[in-house]
């Protein structure tokens, strides 16, 4: 694989941790947060643990939503990151990119943030090669999107919603492939020799 | 289904684990990194890191190895031991932790939980609270236990969570060290009252314990050091047994 990985940097925490996972399968990627850098890109890594609109607002600043939205290789958002391709978020109120026609919402039951392992059901799409349901994974999040069209798995915590979404070229997890163990490395290899 | 957590949690000084009990005689046993690295392949749903050096390279020291954590070990860690500023949660999650713990910090100056929260989000803060029953009353400690303070355990719980922690870490230290099983009625209370998730801490010698700690005590996660370091428990055995009792935990 030739083709360069970039890591989008924004004001969001822990985009470390996907670069390392990326380095612990031999994959060196660039983290910048360049336009033209992001534009030539071979695939582009979208991560984040962050707030909503504080993030959207930086986003804008640095030009990054017209660039995102207009990527034509493949493109993986993460937790914030798959919250931030929707059309809308309940955290502060904010508009996001609009590559998924859907909105975030807030959990409104149970213990905030849903933290911990849960398990994936009616995996579907090129991210789940060798994945199958019941496997679990690593969630840290107090926002989820409901299951739609464009869901190619669930998990459940009080309402069933989106562990991951497909559009085109936008691929997007809920949970944190870089920190769910094995099984989280099946998935983020199947991203990046899609 | 969302499992229930098993942590092991490590004690570091000087950039090595040690094992000892209540932090003396203490023995050092190998390499962080090897070490969780053998608890994730068992099964681990997390680590902790409680690094208890006391000098003044401990920042530097720490922060390369939760770096060489960060990129070696594939599930969520927890950072505990250093935190007394903004500038060192700053400086772990720079350096790649998923979360970091504050204790005696946040009783000395709780305003640091509403900053950690704001600058980084509630999922980074766990907020860690000793506690001893004396006299009826459940008194928070801090510095490792040594010092009583004037929080009572539950209002400072509740405040911690208000203030914006995301998780709660409660040892009692009534069943700290003892084996006998953790403070199921304590942490069912606090698990109850508190709409944050809550790890058990102390107690644990046998797999009921946990068992226990999940049903009686309602807990989210069950943290555990010395049964996982000296092989008294296995991590697999423990989550068959707590699935043929119908708990719901990753195999």
């Amino acid at each position: 694989m030739n083709e360069k990985i970039v890591i989008i940097r924004y004001n969001a925490g822990n985009i470390k941790s996907v670069d390392f996972a990326l380095r612990r399968f031999g994959v060196k990627a660039e983290i910048s947060d360049d336009p033209e850098m992001i534009r030539m890109a071979g695939k582009v890594i979208f991560p984040g643990v962050g707030e909503a609109s504080g993030t959207m607002e930086y986003l804008r600043q640095k030009g990054l939503d017209i660039v995102i939205k207009q990527l034509k290789q493949p493109v993986l958002g993460i937790c914030l990151g798959m919250q931030l391709m929707c059309s809308y978020s309940e955290e502060g109120a904010t508009d996001c990119l609009g590559i998924f026609d859907t909105e975030v919402l807030r959990f409104r039951e149970g213990k905030i943030p849903h933290m911990g392992w849960n398990t994936l059901e009616g995996v579907k799409g090129d991210l789940y090669e060798k994945i199958k349901d019941g496997t679990y994974v690593y969630y840290v999040h107090s926002f989820y999107v409901p299951v739609n069209p464009d869901s190619t798995a669930s998990s459940a915590y009080g309402p069933v919603f989106s562990a991951s979404m497909q559009r085109d070229n936008f691929y997007a997890t809920q949970y944190h492939p870089e920190r769910s163990g094995s099984y989280g490395e099946i998935i983020l290899k199947n991203f990046v020799y899609l | 289904m969302l499992a229930k957590r098993i942590i092991p949690c490590l004690d570091v000084l000087n950039g090595k684990v040690v094992k000892g009990v209540n932090f003396i005689n203490l023995k050092e046993v190998g390499d962080p990194v090897e070490h969780g690295a053998f608890y994730s392949e068992q099964g681990a749903d997390e680590l902790v890191y409680l690094d208890i050096t006391a000098t003044h390279e401990k920042r530097k020291l720490l922060s390369a190895l939760v770096q060489r954590i960060a990129g070696n070990i594939n599930i969520p860690f927890t950072v505990g031991g250093g935190v007394n500023q903004i500038q060192d949660a700053d400086a772990l999650l720079s350096a790649g932790a998923d979360k970091i713990s504050v204790n005696s910090a946040a009783v000395m100056n709780p305003p640091l939980i509403d900053q950690i929260a704001r600058s980084f989000g509630s999922q980074f803060l766990v907020v860690a609270i000793d506690a001893k029953n004396v006299n009826g009353k459940w008194v928070v400690h801090r510095n490792g236990g040594r010092i009583a303070t004037d929080r009572e355990l539950f209002e400072w719980a509740s405040e911690v969570w208000m203030r914006g922690a995301g998780e709660i870490l409660f040892t009692s230290m009534d069943h700290d060290g003892v084996k006998t099983g953790y403070a199921c009625k304590e942490l069912a209370m606090l698990s109850e009252a508190l709409p944050i998730p809550v790890i058990a801490s102390g107690g644990a010698g046998a797999p009921e314990h946990f068992l226990d700690a999940f049903t009686l005590g309602k807990a989210d996660a069950a943290l555990a050091a010395s049964v996982f370091h000296y092989k008294e428990i296995t991590i697999p055995e423990l989550k068959k047994y707590l699935q043929q009792n119908k708990v719901s935990v990753r195999i």
